[in-house]
This record gives C-alpha cells, structure tokens and sequence, in this order.
C-alpha cells in the first residue's frame, strides 16, 4: 500500500515539507506542486530534507508549477523528477492513496 | 478509474482550485471517471454565477461550470459551507427570505454525506487546498 503525498506550499512557509518526509513509507512518492515546488530548487537549507526523502522514495515536482516560478529542469535537486498533470493523474493512479498536506 | 475531487479553497485566493481544475481536466482526458467535485469550504465560493474577474485573467467558476457541463461532472456545494457564506440556489434562497440566489450552471448544493458516498465510491480521493 504506497501513498501519494501532494506538498503545495514553500518549505520556508510551513513545515509541509518536513512533516511529510518525515512520515514516508517503502514505495512511497512526495509530489510538490503550487509554492510547493520552491522545496525542487538546489542550493536551498530545504535540500537535506528532499534528499532525505529521495533515500527512502520517490520525489516529483509539477513542470508548470516550476516554470511558473522560473525553476528551469537544471535547478532541480538531483534525483528530483518533472511531471505535467497528466502525470500527477498517472501518480495519483499507481499509489493506493493520496494525501494532501495542508 | 473513478476519482474523486475535494476544492477546499476558493477561487484567487491561491491556486488550489486552478490545480484541482488543471488535474480534473488531465484526469478526464486520460479517460478517468471523475465520481464527484465536491467543493467544501471556502471551496464553494468557485460556485457563484456572480463573479466578474477582469477580462485578462481566467474566470475559475466559468471553467469548472464548462468543464462539468462537457462531461456531465456532478459538481456539489457543501450546503451548511455555503450558507455561510452567501452561495444560493432557488430553493434555499427562499427557504431563507433571501431576494437572490447565486449558484452557478453545474453546481448543486447538497449535504457532506456526498463527500463520504465519493470517498467510498471512487478509487482515489484527491484533496485540493490551503
């Protein structure tokens, strides 16, 4: 049973990120999308907490989101994926379940 | 697979209903079911007829009204949310001596058992919000 967590707000606004990371299961994917994607972003003090969660699954950020907020494919933390809606709906539909972390 | 969608956030407040519009519409492309939208919250404030955005910008309640008129989407308002704040149909306006109702094409107001009946329903529960 793997879950989908969806993070939409900035890691330097509140503590989503974190919270979330920190409950990941085997099999499990963290989405950010929204303001959520600042956290995709290398260089940042929220670098440690994705990789963190990239040791233990999978890390995708929202392509439009990105761009929307001029995060080009090179910014993003190594091991962090791009998807478009299409692909968020293809997430949501290979993980049992989907939490939002608001 | 059937999906089911909760908007807990109004419209232009931040971008919860764009992102719940955006993946609702991908979904429904993909060839998914959409169970239910269900709109909770500040969420029903993207049910009224009576928003004017300026011309440039993207009118939220004339896209979700669209959206579910092309593919038949069942598009409820939690009843006790929107009382609160002002979304009315017909009936509940005169239920409550109101002079005008509000609520948009493709929207119905109905009560929360509708959120748990999409819950059991559907494959995947999706959650939009603040």
């Amino acid at each position: 049973m793997s879950t989908l967590h969806t993070v939409n707000k900035s890691p330097f606004e509140r503590n989503a990120l974190t919270s979330c990371t920190g409950h990941l299961l085997a099999g499990d994917a963290v989405l950010m999308i929204e303001d959520g994607v600042l956290g995709a972003r290398t260089g940042s003090s929220a670098v440690a907490v994705v990789q963190a969660a990239l040791e233990s699954g999978s890390v995708y950020a929202l392509a439009p989101d990105c761009a929307a907020r001029g995060i080009k494919p090179d910014d993003l933390i190594e091991g962090v994926q791009l998807v478009d809606y299409a692909g968020f709906v293809d997430l949501v539909a290979q993980h049992q379940r989907t939490v939002a972390w608001l | 697979m059937q999906l089911a969608i909760v908007v807990n956030e109004g419209p232009y407040t931040h971008q919860a209903s764009d992102t719940a519009y955006h993946f609702t519409k991908a979904a429904l492309e993909k060839g998914h079911g959409i169970t239910r939208v269900f709109f909770y919250h500040d969420g029903v404030n993207n049910g009224t007829r009576l928003t004017v955005p300026p011309q440039d910008d993207r009118n939220l309640q004339k896209l979700w009204s669209e959206l579910g008129e092309k593919h038949g989407l069942d598009m409820v308002v939690c009843i006790a949310a929107a009382q609160r704040r002002g979304i009315l149909d017909a009936d509940e306006a005169r239920r409550h001596g109101k002079d005008a109702s509000n609520i948009a094409a493709g929207f119905r107001i109905s009560g929360l058992g509708q959120l748990i009946e999409a819950g059991i329903e559907a494959d995947r529960l999706v959650v939009f919000g603040d």
